[in-house]
């Protein structure tokens, strides 16, 4: 084999890449923002007495986690999208939120059930009602005990927006696409964009190792 | 200050509390004492609706507390609940656990809510302890904290299901002690205790239950010198005698 690495298409296009790189930024960060509070309400739905809530929320966690990605991310854009005038940006966006939202949900209320029935009891004594309850005792540490499994969560939510690139947006996988195809720099583009999503994924996880050890909570 | 009337509760078919009538004036302390599964604790979380009842009626202060249109949350703002594995917020430093509902539930100026924590801390000897979390005290000190947390909201009736009972033995009368004084300053308690020594020094009545029924109220020098059931006879055959 004598094929000879030439890393000329990394520097020459760097600029592209950067740009690709801001889009697969954007789309994570806006996604991972969104499917934070999805996942809280529908968590909480989930586990609410209300027959009504629980059911539409484990039915959104069921049929979402059923389907996968690229279909939801081409149905989104093609149904959807159509309808809301959405474009590709905001489809891959709404997608992945929403993808991310059902685990993100299950996530949740798997914390919420870990914090012992005592720290609801004592809230409830004090006069809290059920809603200053979950936001001052119940969250915070049900939110503490499922960061490892969230952040987790949200690195498979930065890989899976490589899949944007289906419908269009040109983030950085679909930038190593186009090069590729021009240039034939196989090899070289696709270490190169492994590495960038290493890179990412990685000072995330670190990021919320930090948080971890901060907010560690005493048993 | 408390009155239980004709209270019955069942879990499905079970039944494991009986007709309870029983009348707390102000400013006396009540013992809960009796074998397990007497449904000590049962009652006790009624009183402040931890548990729901079937039948009957509780009133505190003349507020009924299952009725539907009372306003849970105001009236439990009154209720001081003191649990048997303290249940403090582990998230939260000790002073943190004593001023969040104040400040939450009572919109109590911040500020002021945490002089008064310091304050509350400090007379139940924990002046040294206001930014622990709670990982980091011993059992006793925990069930002090959750003491001060209950009387931050002024409680007019502090409840305690006992209190006591997770804690290892050196531990024991520290957090009695707390009890004692606060028995001092006139409030009105009910304790589920299995503490004879204490319930017989500190308490005005005693009240003993078995199977889910009052079995004997008495007065404790009466209560201990003269039980008049043969439940009781036996009960405290079995706990003073080892």
């Amino acid at each position: 084999m004598n094929y000879q690495m030439d890393w000329s298409v990394i520097t020459d296009n760097f600029d592209i890449f950067m740009e690709g790189l801001l889009v697969t930024l954007k789309i994570s960060a806006l996604s991972l923002a969104i499917s934070i509070p999805i996942g809280i309400i529908a968590g909480l739905c989930r586990i609410s007495r209300n027959r009504v809530l629980s059911f539409l929320a484990a039915s959104y966690v069921e049929v979402i986690r059923g389907i996968p990605l690229l279909v939801l991310l081409l149905w989104i854009f093609f149904v959807l999208g159509k309808f809301m005038k959405l474009g590709s940006f905001w489809s891959a966006v709404i997608g992945l939120a929403v993808f991310s939202g059902a685990f993100v949900a299950e996530i949740v209320r798997a914390g919420i059930q870990s914090v012992p029935r005592g720290q609801m009891e004592a809230a409830r004594s004090s006069g809290m009602n059920y809603f200053q309850a979950m936001k001052l005792i119940i969250l915070p540490q049900a939110l503490r005990k499922v960061l490892p499994p969230l952040a987790s969560q949200f690195i498979i939510l930065i890989k899976d927006s490589s899949l944007a690139s289906v419908i269009a947006v040109v983030d950085l996988s679909l930038v190593g696409h186009n090069l590729v195809a021009t240039t034939f720099r196989v090899l070289e583009v696709w270490t190169f964009i492994a590495a960038v999503y290493f890179v990412i994924t990685f000072s995330l996880s670190q990021i919320i190792r930090y948080f971890e050890r901060k907010y560690r909570v005493l048993e | 200050m408390i009155s239980i009337r004709n209270v019955s509760k069942s879990y499905g078919q079970v039944k494991v509390l009986h007709d309870i009538d029983l009348e707390i004036p102000q400013s006396q302390v009540f013992a809960l004492i009796g074998p397990s599964g007497a449904g000590k604790s049962t009652l006790i979380r009624t009183i402040n609706a931890l548990e729901d009842i079937q039948e009957g009626e509780i009133l505190i202060d003349g507020v009924s507390v299952h009725d539907k249109k009372t306003d849970i949350n105001k009236l439990r703002a009154n209720i001081g609940f003191v649990f048997q594995s303290f249940n403090l917020y582990p998230h939260l430093t000790a002073l943190e656990n004593v001023t969040i509902a104040p400040v939450n539930v009572k919109n109590a100026n911040k500020k002021e809510a945490e002089e008064k924590g310091k304050e509350l801390l400090a007379s139940l000897g924990l002046g040294d302890k206001f930014a622990s979390y709670p990982g980091q005290l011993s059992g006793g000190q925990q069930q002090r904290v959750a003491i001060a947390r209950a009387l931050a909201m002024d409680p007019k009736v502090m409840l305690f299901d006992e209190p006591t009972s997770a804690l290892d033995p050196e531990m024991v009368k520290e957090v009695l002690d707390a009890i004692r004084k606060l028995a001092a300053t006139g409030m009105t308690m009910a304790v589920v205790t299995h503490e004879m020594g204490f319930a017989k020094e500190i308490c005005n009545q005693i009240v003993f239950m078995a199977e889910g029924k009052i079995v004997e109220v008495a007065e404790p020098k009466e209560f201990f010198s003269n039980p008049k059931t043969d439940r009781a006879q036996d009960f405290l055959a079995k706990v003073l005698n080892h």
